[in-house]
């Protein structure tokens, strides 16, 4: 079946846009999601010491 | 650097050294006296180069276990100094052709001076020699740190920093043969091309399998930021350079796509490379050195993740801004537009985030020019993906389209944020990586600074002004209808903002010289006599001032 491009742009124009909203959503769920928060915290200040040499 | 190798290594490097002089020998035969010959020659005498580098340490006793002990950043070295080199070239090429536009007597009438062969001399110089062995050499330096993992081994990453200046001396001196494909940003043709993306795959599997064996599970998001550079430029690269060669023999290929697929097809790469090159890459070294330099946590970690896939996502689709009123599709062109709009958010996000950051060490911002840097490319951020949103409305962009007004624009961006950050980045990590206390001089850090704040300033409103003039001169009718101006009275109209700019892009190469010599000067210091091994973080040290002694 060859796709036309009214096919494509009918994809574009709807499932691209729930394709983005799902995705913003995933991310927002993603980074507000409560037992999250601790790691997020842990690895903004990781980078401030100990990191000296390599894990062996 | 043989020193490092292991046994095996060094007999695979000279293997593949073989295997790219061999190509180099196929290449200049089959290219003859053409463009595609020279360039053998080129690719054979960088092969030989480095087998006689191989061979002259061949017999050096191979590193020890110890070596496990310590992150692999003579890549990063290498890496950063090439940079610094890069930067040299493509800025005094691109002052050289500011004059040129001012003064077109500058040719010197040339085949290879000339302005159209100059300038993606001076774009691939700075773009990809500049800020490419930039984003190479931190890139390892930060994710070694990040994952407190070595790289997996002493070659590849090698591979990666040579093979990939091989690349870019082949495009510049391509461009000055008259070999490019004429497409922005991707000039350099097939063979070139080829040559990077074994490159650029060696890279990814580098970084994967440096990540595979991290010690935290969490991956920092400036990791993020990398592998999404990393990733999606190995992607437009392919994609936008698949062409057939004329012959083997030949340097010239045509493009796979043909009239607007091929301009849709180039403008999704080149406003992808200023979104995956110029701004993922470099947030990367933001969110890495900021931080580090500041000795204060990101603001928040969640913003920069939310910023990191909105900039992933939305950028994708933003490449149709660059083809308003052309034969594109209008819902195209309107699609490109919606979604540079929306970038604006996870934009700010990035450089709010970036400024709250450093609320609290406003202080060290004040004496501390490296800061100052990383502080100023942030807020060059902020002004130029605002400006960029706005010039991607169609309304505006009928004004601002092929005028300098979008030359003004991508320094801002290039000079202003990329550079201003690298440079910021490159001297937080000079004395890190070379175990100095400070840079050779502060105060030269300085004047670089200033230098190039004043630089990116004046060229930037003298190119504001003189697009918003041309604009304006190309829309004027006069009362019976036709054009009030000719195209060359609007050229007239430029010759002292053309000064202006030359001027300012003058302004910014001292300032990278001044810059180049600080950084030798930092590398050849004699070692400080004291216990080893050296604390790899300094103590932020105020600018021009001694260190509090431990006593104090």
């Amino acid at each position: 079946m060859a796709v036309s491009h009214d096919d494509l742009v009918w994809l574009a124009q709807s499932a691209g846009l729930f394709y983005l909203i799902g995705l913003s959503a995933i991310v927002l769920v993603y980074v507000y999601w409560p037992s999250n928060k601790k790691r997020f915290e842990k690895a903004a200040e990781a980078i401030l010491h100990g990191e000296d040499r390599p894990w062996r | 650097m043989n020193a490092q190798l292991t046994k095996g290594e060094r007999q695979i490097a000279i293997g593949i050294l073989l295997l790219i002089v061999c190509v180099g020998l196929a290449f200049a035969g089959a290219g003859k006296d053409g463009p595609l010959g020279v360039h053998g020659f080129l690719i054979m005498a960088s092969g030989i180069l480095g087998i006689f580098a191989m061979i002259n340490g061949y017999f050096n006793p191979e590193p020890g276990d110890e070596r496990f002990d310590s992150y692999y950043d003579t890549p990063s070295k290498i890496g950063l100094l090439l940079a610094m080199a890069w930067a040299a070239f493509g800025l005094f090429i691109g002052d050289w052709v500011a004059w040129q536009l001012a003064y077109p007597d500058l040719n010197f009438e040339a085949a290879w001076t000339s302005f159209g062969r100059l300038r993606p001399v001076h774009t691939t110089g700075v773009i990809f020699g500049f800020g490419g062995n930039g984003l190479i050499a931190t890139s390892f330096y930060v994710m070694q740190r990040t994952s407190r993992a070595r790289l997996p081994d002493q070659l590849s990453p090698l591979f990666v920093v040579f093979g990939y200046n091989l690349f870019c001396v082949l495009a510049v001196t391509g461009y000055m043969m008259g070999v490019t494909q004429s497409k922005e940003y991707a000039e350099p043709e097939w063979y070139a091309d080829i040559w990077l993306t074994i490159v650029w795959v060696t890279y990814f599997v580098v970084y994967l399998r440096t990540l595979a064996h991290r010690k935290e599970p969490h991956i920092y998001v400036a990791n993020w930021y990398y592998m999404a550079f990393i990733l999606v430029v190995a992607m437009l690269h392919i994609v936008n350079n698949l062409a057939v060669p004329v012959s083997f023999g030949s340097a010239k290929s045509y493009s796979l796509f043909s009239g607007v697929q091929d301009a849709m097809t180039q403008w999704w790469y080149g406003h992808n490379a200023v979104a995956f090159f110029l701004t993922a890459g470099f947030l990367g070294m933001m969110y890495y050195f900021m931080p580090k330099r500041a000795g204060r946590p990101l603001y928040s970690y969640r913003m920069s993740i939310i910023s990191f896939w909105g900039i992933t996502f939305l950028y994708m689709w933003a490449g149709s801004h660059h083809l308003h009123y052309t034969a594109l599709p209008q819902w195209v062109q309107t699609l490109g537009m919606t979604f540079s709009l929306m970038l604006l958010v996870p934009s700010w996000t990035a450089a709010a985030n970036a400024l709250l950051t450093l609320n609290g060490a406003w202080h060290k911002v004040r004496d501390d020019a490296t800061l100052r840097f990383m502080m100023v490319a942030a807020v060059f951020y902020g002004l130029t993906t605002f400006e960029g949103s706005f010039m991607a409305i169609r309304s505006v962009n009928s004004l601002s389209h092929y005028t300098d007004w979008t030359i003004g624009h991508v320094h801002a961006g290039a000079l202003g944020w990329v550079a201003m950050i690298t440079f910021g980045s490159i001297y937080a990590a000079v004395p890190w990586l070379w175990k100095r206390d400070s840079m050779h001089s502060p105060r030269l850090v300085e004047v670089h600074f200033w230098f190039a704040l004043a630089g990116t300033v004046v060229y930037v409103l003298a190119m504001w002004n003189s697009g918003i003039i041309q604009g304006l001169m190309w829309r004027t009718y006069n009362e019976s209808g036709t054009l009030a101006y000719s195209f060359v009275d609007s050229l007239v109209a430029m010759h002292p903002y053309y000064i202006a700019r030359a001027f300012g892009g003058l302004l910014f190469l001292i300032g990278a010289l001044v810059g180049c010599y600080n950084v030798w000067m930092t590398v050849r210091m004699p070692l400080e006599a004291k216990s080893l091994p050296v604390d790899d973080i300094p103590e932020p040290v105020a600018t021009g001032q001694p260190g509090l002694q431990p006593a104090e």
